[in-house]
């Protein structure tokens, strides 16, 4: 036996005592065995302190077994390997385990903020929203200071080493939870054919049997699970998944279930790609689903019932028979129900001493308190446990007698010493998934507790998590829920029979909510409802009080339920004590809210593959590797990667984009324009449509003709806008912007099929497909006339905005006389396959010319020195055509989609926002991007803003910076200066101009 | 996530589709002709019902069709999907109606 665990049993439990293990917990050495919890072992190893409250900083220790532990929250490893806020009671203990209590800073033992606890009276219910209000500057430092003393634990400093990965799975039926009900409906599915996944949270299956249980079919309770597990895993279609929490029941039978794959102490390749998968994220499409995932066990409600030694029944059994872990030497058991009863049996299985079974119901138990009497244990009915002694550890009980009247005051008739308090104030449905799927609860007055009502998608509740109680009724619950899924499923359905198990009737429940002490309940000392969060009985009548009726805004101003728990085990106190002060039946006040998820979930594990290179698909472009070959900086557009500026030896952003701007207004650039959208766009109706969608006359286009077009939203404001050609009577090419592309095929797509039907239109995506090379400048025909180009280029031959098909180089391409600087330019659209290949060509071609490729960042000047706008840079969605004094694009001969939006009354304002060009007064200030447009300086806060600055740049070829603005009614606004303010500046005076910079008159491009 | 079949290619996950707003909405045929307030009905007012709303669905990463969902805004239960160029059967709502009316 390893040393020093004191409270360990000589024998018994589900533990290897032949795999004797170290861990650490807050930096102390400790021993386990494999089979242990993080929380077994400490128990053994008589650790009774792991945290201090969240509030009142009170010393807290394990009060439960399983998701419902409010105060047993561990942070395990550290750097990039940490894992904060994991349950001790779900941590499997492993070699070497190193972990820390998160709860209770800066050590468990010695706490600066436990001096609070005398001052609990300033720290009741609302004292975040009392307390840290004023001033608002202090805000910050109060958050921080709640946040540390909160001691949720500390964040990975770095990347995550652990791999998770995403599988999506469909099933028959999904079972959730693998104890008696589960187990039952999984083979009753599985026998009748059906695919079946059985999903439970713990590491081995049996969920309460490991606990508890008695013989089933006269074997112990354990043996039938190995035998029920055994025959489910060698049926080919039944998937079993341990530790696998389903924690998310969402729309159409779509469940989440969060998988440990292996332990820590499994993962040792360094290298990424081959680590094991940590944990692992399904994604589950049932048909039908069954929730056996059990219930929690409430604890009672009386004075200082959150000193360490205070623990739930249940949890108490758990550790003595699953771990071999004695919590206590001397307890008290005190319940309003039959079950802690077995408690009280295991307890002086194990060696205790029961100095008694304190009942609040005057009759005591059913058959079972004659097995206890037998054993000698004291019986104590109509009793309560008001007030329990111990700071660190409870040493003694105060017994009181129970009038029945929670709001009473009594006297302490009796003290017991003990070192251990179990207590079961009832059990509570997990009702979690059934609620997220949004099945309706229902109050059972005599079970004392929700039970799963009126599904709402296609599941059924079964076992405890239905309000069964004994193993038969769970048994037989679950083969119940197991046959009306193959009835659902229409499937033949095998005979089973239901397991045999001893049955001992039981005495009912008791309403047992606040118990009452010897003050009245807002002097009395601390009852807690939850502990996370330090919500007490005068807590919630304060917030009655203080006028809060509905359980939602009590939840939140006492902060009720809103730990990492979720309330697990203090919402259905929390709602019976806030029914009892507010006067109400329980089902009046109601239940609260459940939403995904059921249990934390990491991070790593919602995100999947989906980080690093896989986070998000990258496009590139056919000149890619060229770009990157030139030492060109990426720039993200969407998901694509477009070369921002091409620097030359040490040239920064600024210089490589002057350099880059006045090659092309002087001499030749080019640019890799490919990401454009591109559609083709053919059919008999091809004209029709087009008419219908674009704002200009698109039947006046001639084949071989190019257009500027504009596409409107029903709105009337710009939605996209491109170069639009006319390639044959009944086939047209369409740009996009890079961003818009995907959008506007869709938004295309949805006008034919959805309203005009009867158009024949072919809409095909060729943004892939081909390349498009932006050549522009002065040289530019030249450059191509060089390089070979089987039609004339002539100005006369080869007008601005047309296009026409040609070979260059001996390639065939597409040639659009258009461009976006105003220059002379040309787009060849190119075979992407043939794309490196030209670009190359033309590069050597133009040796003589010193082409200069550029980046987006050029790009984005020379079009700005021309008053371009860019869609979704200088608007954003509140735009209009004519806002942008587009006027001339905009037909009065047809109807188009947005036209009647342009005369709806805002749409006619004069003051709307339209766009202008600022220069800076003093002629070298670039404007920042984004700043806000006033009248004047020095004037009273809030200064009223008359636009702002959609583009601003330093202009090489104008010498000095430019900037495009939406002013209010700017237009008419000329010579009349603004002042462009943008935070920690000084406002720069700034004069409206015509945004149309350079050449004005646009005859560089008509050359 | 909901669980939507498309009229072509079957029951597919909700991430294959985009939504389309209200369906059944036609675009007025001489736009021109209405007033300010008969255009924004148009443009901007939608039924928004709790219960039975038939909505524009279009596979997007399937086979880029639209069609139409008879879909419960409050259980998100689908009644079915149909595709444009089909006659749509009777609304659940409707339907239910007209039976009380008849009996
Ligand atoms: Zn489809």
């Amino acid at each position: 036996m390893a040393a020093g665990q004191a409270n360990r049993l000589p024998e018994g439990g589900r533990i290897d005592r032949s795999r004797p293990l170290r861990f650490s917990f807050n930096g102390k050495s400790y021993a386990g065995y494999a089979g242990d919890t993080l929380a077994s072992a400490l128990l053994a190893n008589g650790v009774s302190l792991v945290g201090r409250s969240f509030k009142l900083r009170r010393p807290r220790g394990i009060v439960g077994g399983g998701a419902e532990e409010p105060n047993a929250v561990m942070q395990l490893g550290e750097g990039a390997a940490a894992r904060p806020n994991l349950l001790a009671t779900q941590v499997e203990l492993e070699p070497g385990l190193a972990a820390r209590g998160t709860r209770g800073w800066p050590s468990t033992r010695f706490d600066i903020g436990a001096a609070l606890d005398g001052f609990g009276r300033i720290l009741g219910a609302g004292f975040y929203y009392k307390t840290f209000k004023y001033p608002r500057a202090w805000w910050k430092l109060y958050e921080h200071v709640i946040r540390r003393a909160a001691g949720f634990g500390k964040a990975p400093d770095s990347p995550d080493p652990d791999r998770y990965e995403h599988r999506n799975a469909h099933c028959d039926v999904l079972v959730a939870g693998g104890g008696p009900a589960g187990l039952m409906a999984a083979l009753m599915a599985a026998r009748a054919g059906a695919r079946v996944i059985l999903a439970d949270d713990d590491v081995e299956f049996g969920g309460s049997l490991l606990v508890g249980g008695d013989a089933i079919d006269g074997i112990p309770a354990m043996d039938w699970v190995a035998r029920v597990v055994a025959e489910l895993r060698q049926m080919p279609d039944c998937r079993l998944l341990s530790r696998g929490t389903v924690f998310g029941y969402h729309d159409h039978n779509f469940l989440t279930i969060a998988q440990r794959c292996v332990r820590e102490s499994d993962i040792a390749a360094q290298d990424q790609a081959r680590r094991p998968v940590a944990e692992r994220l399904w994604r589950v499409r049932a048909k039908r689903v069954v929730l056996a995932q059990g219930a929690f066990e409430r604890p009672l409600v009386f004075c200082n019932n959150d000193r360490p030694g205070v623990m739930l029944a249940t949890a108490v059994s758990g550790y003595i028979r699953r771990h071999a872990v004695l919590p206590g030497r001397r307890a008290v058991v005190f319940t309003n129900n039959d079950s802690a009863y077995r408690t009280a049996i295991d307890l002086a299985g194990a060696g205790a001493e029961v100095a008694a079974i304190v009942d609040s119901r005057p009759g005591g138990a059913g058959a079972i308190e004659q097995r206890v009497k037998e054993l000698g244990i004291p019986v104590l009915p109509g009793h309560v446990v008001s007030d329990v002694s111990g700071r660190r550890r409870v040493r003694g009980a105060g017994i009181a007698r129970w009038t029945g009247e929670p709001w009473s005051t009594v006297e302490i008739t009796l003290r017991i010493d003990c070192d251990l308090v179990a207590v079961s104030g009832g059990f509570s449905p997990a009702v979690h998934l059934h609620s997220q799927a949004g099945g309706k609860l229902e109050w059972s007055e005599s079970q004392l507790c929700f039970l799963p009502a009126e599904a709402r998608q296609s599941h059924d509740s079964a076992g405890a998590g239905n309000g069964r109680q004994s193993t038969g009724d769970c048994l037989a619950d679950g083969l119940r829920a197991g046959t009306a899924a193959t009835v659902e499923l229409g499937l033949s359905r095998p005979e089973i029979e239901i397991p045999a198990t001893e049955e001992v009737p039981a005495a009912p429940i008791e309403a047992l909510w606040r118990v009452p002490a010897v003050k009245d309940a807002d002097r009395c000392p601390k009852q807690f409802i939850d502990f996370q969060n330090d919500a007490t009985v005068a807590d919630i009548r304060l917030a009655v009080r203080e006028g809060y009726r509905n359980v939602e805004h009590v939840k939140r101003y006492t902060a009720l339920g809103f730990g990492t728990d979720q309330g697990k085990l203090g919402n259905i106190n929390g709602m019976a004590i806030l029914a009892d002060a507010l006067g109400k039946p329980i089902p009046e006040v109601g239940t609260t809210t459940f939403r995904p998820a059921y249990t934390p979930v990491r991070f790593g594990t919602v995100a999947g593959e989906s980080v690093g290179e896989l986070y998000d698909p990258v496009r590139k472009t056919a000149l890619h590797e060229w770009h990157e070959a030139a030492g060109a900086p990426m720039e993200a557009v969407g998901q694509w990667h477009r070369p921002w500026y091409f620097p030359r030896g040490g040239e920064d952003l600024h210089a490589a984009v002057a350099r880059e701007c006045l090659a092309v207004r002087n001499s030749v650039g080019i640019m890799d324009a490919s990401t454009l959208g591109k559609i083709d766009v053919r059919g008999p109706d091809a004209v029709n449509f087009l008419e219908r969608v674009y704002t200009h006359n698109v039947g006046r286009m001639k084949p071989g003709r190019c257009a500027y077009g504009i596409l409107l939203g029903e709105d009337g404001m710009v939605m996209d806008d491109g170069v639009m050609a006319r390639l044959a009577e009944d086939r047209f090419y369409l740009t996009t912007t890079t961003g818009g592309a995907a959008h506007v095929l869709d938004w295309l797509e949805k006008w034919l099929q959805t309203e005009w039907p009867e158009l024949e239109v072919y809409l095909t995506s060729l943004t892939e497909q081909f390349s498009t090379l932006a050549v522009a400048g002065p040289n530019s025909r030249k450059l191509l006339e060089k390089l070979g180009c089987d039609i004339p280029l002539d100005r006369e031959s080869f007008p601005f905005m047309h296009v026409r098909t040609a070979t260059l180089a001996g390639i065939p391409v597409s040639l659009f006389r258009v461009g976006f600087s105003g220059e002379l330019a040309f787009e060849i659209n190119i075979g992407s396959q043939f794309a490196l290949d030209l670009w190359r060509k033309l590069m050597d071609a133009g040796r003589e010319f010193d082409i200069t490729p550029y980046g987006t960042e050029t790009m984005h000047v020379l079009r700005a020195e021309k008053g371009f706008v860019i869609v979704g840079h200088d608007t954003d969605g509140s735009v209009t055509p004519v806002d942008l004094g587009m006027n001339w694009l905009l037909s009065r001969e047809k109807d188009f989609l947005g036209k009647r939006s342009l005369a709806r009354p805002d749409c006619l304002r004069e003051d709307r926002k339209q766009l202008v060009g600022l220069l800076s007064r003093d002629g070298c200030t670039v404007i920042p991007e984004g700043a806000q447009l006033i009248e004047r300086t020095g004037q009273a806060t809030p200064v009223p803003m008359c636009g702002h600055v959609t583009s601003s740049y330093p202009s090489a070829s104008l010498g000095h910076p430019i900037a495009l603005a939406l002013v209010t009614g700017g237009r008419g606004r000329k010579g009349e200066t603004l002042f462009a303010a943008s935070p920690g500046r000084e406002p720069t005076a700034v004069e409206i101009v015509s945004p149309a910079f350079y050449d004005p008159g646009g005859e560089r491009q008509h050359v | 996530m909901l669980l939507i079949e498309c009229p072509w290619c079957g029951p597919r996950a909700e991430t294959e589709f985009s939504h389309g707003g209200e369906a059944g909405i036609t675009r007025p045929a001489n736009p021109d002709a209405l007033s300010d307030a008969e255009w924004a009905d148009y443009l901007f007012y939608r039924s928004n019902p709790r219960g039975a709303h038939r909505e524009l669905w279009n596979h997007a990463r399937g086979c880029r069709r639209w069609f139409v969902v008879e879909r419960d805004t409050v259980t998100n239960r689908i009644a079915g999907s149909f595709r444009l160029d089909e006659a749509l059967p009777v609304p659940a709502s409707a339907a239910g109606k007209q039976a009380e009316q008849g009996d």
